[in-house]
């Protein structure tokens, strides 16, 4: 009894106020911290498990008859030669493309459309602020199924490429690879020995440089198509943020507009960029319902990506250890593609180059801080 | 940064190790009430209470759902069961979960794909051996080797389709073919395919797999494995013979894949009068009728291969869940829906074939336009129902899709090789 009076004592002694805080804190964030638990965590260890186990779907994966595999189900799928190998290696192969092509496109063409739609003499920018911004409002299943019309052998893109002397390509019914294409229209159509009999996750590296096939192209100006909104408005969000006075002083230092974009406007984007760029990797490395509504992993595996495969491991094949391990090899890429580019983004001190040969435009008004920065 | 960086850290190792102890705690849940109980095991005794079933079923459409609606229902009412039907959205992943929470639907549709999958982990009862006999021995003999796995009969077939080959009759006679035209051998369908392609028309087009192809495989002898799935017969000389005179027709522009025209499948070139032959089931009856009324067609069987007459069917069963706590009652229920009545009244309303011989004859009655599917149950083979085969037959349909330009040894040699694997 008495050595709790005391340490109550003592507590309110010491940090009289700070302790009411910590305890009032814990309680206004339990409901959160159990929710989060319950419906994130829980379940993410949970499949971390079932990735190590042979549980088969049937009750739970807790349960007295489920035994732990070590490395068997990651084994399947990196190793071994067999189908689940070829499947996982070709959805790498075309989630990579989808990720390279489409992160960088729909960066750029947020940022363009941004600073356009930012553009003060612009007349109507509020029609073309929605309009931009409609696809990405609009469900991603419809804009998918219109995407199906549109790039039909017989669809609307082909009619237009005939009208210029095109014979378009199937879209979404040929597994050709779109660099393999353009080799072949030179006459290449079988690669390098060295290229073919070695390979990767059972795809030779003649077929991880094929490029995205036609189908996957199609699935690349959709993201593009429905993302680069979403992103626009990030962007302008930043761009009206920015104060007039960097620019303003710029311009009495005769920096062209080109100039201001680049040495003023873009690095000062940069936290923004960082944003957009991170949910874009995200998003294109778990690209799923283009993919479940559009062409369920064809033609001949060229659109299957490893999200699609996992859902269609664990709920179509019962093999829930495969799909599980795969979700968590993907959740490691994305967070090694992430870590890399928050280092290619990090704030650098300027070199010393930099400072001993200042580049040709002098930006005047920069306060000190920014500048030695 | 390198502060918040520890600080992320230390959260993630705090949430993790509280989880896992969570994780810990509930791992009792599951064990308690499993132990083994039903699964492939427990053939003789069947769980019987008073709760009421839940049937699941992939519904072609409304037609479909009220059909089966009405005869659960009146199966209810003469039983006193309760039992509700539910049109799935998407059976394979409703299935999963239900089977995943242990609250599976107690009777369900289930195809000869899904098979091998749920009775090796054990969410089905393998009741076939306890249906009465009269009716099992009914069952066309195909059709029961279809649905058993690891030597267990596990499900009633509800149905039963199979290929043949489909003719848009007026452009039979616009290239000035005769009823005694009707192709008998490959070499006929050779001819009468080149002579239908003129213009947009291609003379026989088919979806470029191998649910499609595999017909010729089975007309040249082979399939990729044996009838029991216990050898795998892939790359036979057969099969590398059916490829090759599609491969043939391919090249000779005579025939064409559905996806190559711009179609979804053979019946929608055929519907739009890109194909004037497809190779389709049974099902194709029902959206020529809905959806191209005014296409004139005649249902004839397939040309003979090299091994006589052969073809694909397709089927789907009626799966009962071991974890089902009313298993007495769903057998009840599965007996009436595959009774000749029951079946028929499917047929009128759905077009699908009995999956028991004796309706046959009433069967074709009611369609002799269609008597060339169920005729073919003589001579149809199953497609492989072994565990994981999905995956394998995806891969198979895509590389039969570049069939065109693809050598069929190498195709059906990687085939080969992954079906292999599955036996192991």
């Amino acid at each position: 009894m008495t050595t709790v009076a005391t340490r109550r004592t003592d507590g309110v002694r010491r940090g009289s106020i700070r302790k009411g805080e910590t305890a009032s804190s814990w309680l206004f964030t339990a409901p959160v911290l159990v929710l989060l638990g319950l419906f994130l965590v829980i379940p993410i260890l949970m499949a971390l498990w079932v990735s190590f186990s042979d549980w088969g779907g049937r009750g739970s994966p807790f349960s007295a008859g489920v035994n732990f595999v070590g490395l068997k189900n990651y084994e399947a799928i990196t190793s071994g030669g067999g189908l689940a190998e070829q499947n996982f290696g070709q959805s790498l192969r075309n989630n990579l493309w989808y990720v390279v092509l489409v992160v960088p496109i729909q960066t750029v063409v947020a940022l363009v459309l941004a600073s356009l739609v930012n553009n003060q003499r612009l007349k109507g920018r509020g029609f073309f602020r929605t309009a931009f911004y409609f696809p990405s409002v609009t469900s991603s299943v419809a804009i998918t199924v219109l995407w199906l019309f549109l790039f039909n052998t017989t669809g609307a893109i082909n009619k237009v490429l005939s009208w210029l002397g095109v014979h378009g390509p199937n879209w979404f019914n040929d597994p050709q690879g779109v660099l393999h294409a353009i080799l072949g229209a030179f006459g290449v159509t079988s690669g390098p020995g060295a290229l073919v009999s070695h390979g990767f996750l059972g795809v030779s590296w003649w077929d991880w440089l094929a490029g995205p096939s036609w189908a996957m192209s199609a699935l690349i100006l959709l993201a593009v198509f429905t993302t680069s909104g979403t992103f626009m408005l990030l962007f302008l969000a930043a761009l009206q943020n920015l104060s007039g006075d960097l620019q303003e002083a710029a311009m009495v230092d005769g920096a062209t507009s080109w100039e201001r974009f680049t040495r003023i406007t873009l690095p000062q984007l940069r936290p923004t960029l960082f944003t957009v760029i991170t949910l874009g990797l995200i998003g294109c490395w778990q690209v799923f319902d283009q993919v479940y509504v559009a062409t369920d992993g064809g033609p001949d595996g060229t659109t299957l990506t490893p999200a699609f495969l996992s859902y269609q491991a664990s709920l179509i094949n019962q093999d829930w250890g495969q799909g599980a391990a795969i979700a968590f090899i993907l959740f490691v890429i994305i967070i090694v593609f992430t870590l890399i580019q928050r280092w290619v983004l990090r704030e650098r001190a300027v070199s010393k180059r930099r400072r001993l040969n200042p580049p040709p435009v002098k930006v005047a008004g920069l306060p000190a801080g920014e500048a030695e920065r | 940064m390198s502060r918040s960086l520890t600080r992320t850290v230390l959260m993630g190792a705090v949430a993790a190790s509280a989880a896992l102890a969570l994780a810990g705690c509930g791992s009792g849940f599951g064990s308690s009430n499993d132990t083994g109980n039903g699964g492939s095991g427990s053939t003789s005794k069947l769980t019987s209470s008073n709760d009421p079933l839940t049937v699941l079923i992939g519904s072609s459409g409304d037609a479909e759902t009220n059909a089966v609606k009405s005869a659960v229902a009146s199966w209810s009412s003469s039983s006193g069961t309760k039992a509700t039907v539910i049109p799935a959205n998407n059976l394979d992943q409703q299935l999963a979960q239900g089977f995943a929470a242990k609250k599976p639907a107690d009777v369900f549709y289930l195809s000869t794909g899904s098979l091998p999958g749920y009775a090796a982990n054990g969410s089905l009862l393998a009741y076939g051996d306890q249906l009465p006999s009269d009716l099992k021995n009914d069952f066309y003999p195909s059709l029961v080797k279809n649905f058993t796995y690891d030597g267990k009969f596990y499900c009633a077939p509800k149905d039963v389709s199979t290929l043949q080959l489909i003719i848009n009759t007026d452009k039979w006679k616009a290239a000035g073919l005769t009823d005694a035209d009707y192709p008998k051998t490959w070499d006929d369908l050779a001819t009468v395919a080149k002579k239908l392609t003129s213009g947009g028309t291609t003379g026989l087009v088919v979806s470029g797999q191998y649910e499609r192809l595999g017909a010729f495989m089975v007309q040249a002898g082979g399939n990729l494995t044996n009838a029991d799935n216990t050898k795998v017969t892939a790359d036979s000389a057969a099969n590398v013979k059916a490829l090759s005179y599609a491969q043939s027709l391919l090249k000779a522009g005579s025939m064409k894949f559905a996806a190559d025209v711009g179609a979804g499948w053979g019946g929608e070139a055929f519907g739009k009068g890109l194909g004037a032959m497809t190779i389709e089931g049974n099902w194709i009856s029902g959206s020529m009728q809905s959806d191209y009324p005014n296409v004139h067609y005649k249902v004839v069987p397939l040309p003979e291969g090299p091994k006589g007459k052969g073809t694909l069917q397709f089927t789907n069963c009626w799966g009962i869940a071991a974890d089902s706590p009313n298993q007495k009652a769903a057998l009840k229920l599965v007996e009436q829906l595959t009774s000749k009545e029951d079946q028929l009244q499917f047929s009128k309303a759905f077009g699908v074939m009995p999956s028991i011989q004796s309706a046959a004859s009433d069967w074709k009655q009611e369609f002799p336009e269609y008597t060339p599917f169920l005729d073919a149950t003589d001579y149809a083979e199953g497609v492989p129902t072994l565990k994981n085969v999905a995956p394998v037959i995806t891969d198979l349909d895509g590389k039969i899709a570049q069939l065109k330009t693809t050598d069929p040894k190498t195709i059906l040699d990687s085939a080969q090789s992954n079906l292999q694997a599955l036996l192991k």
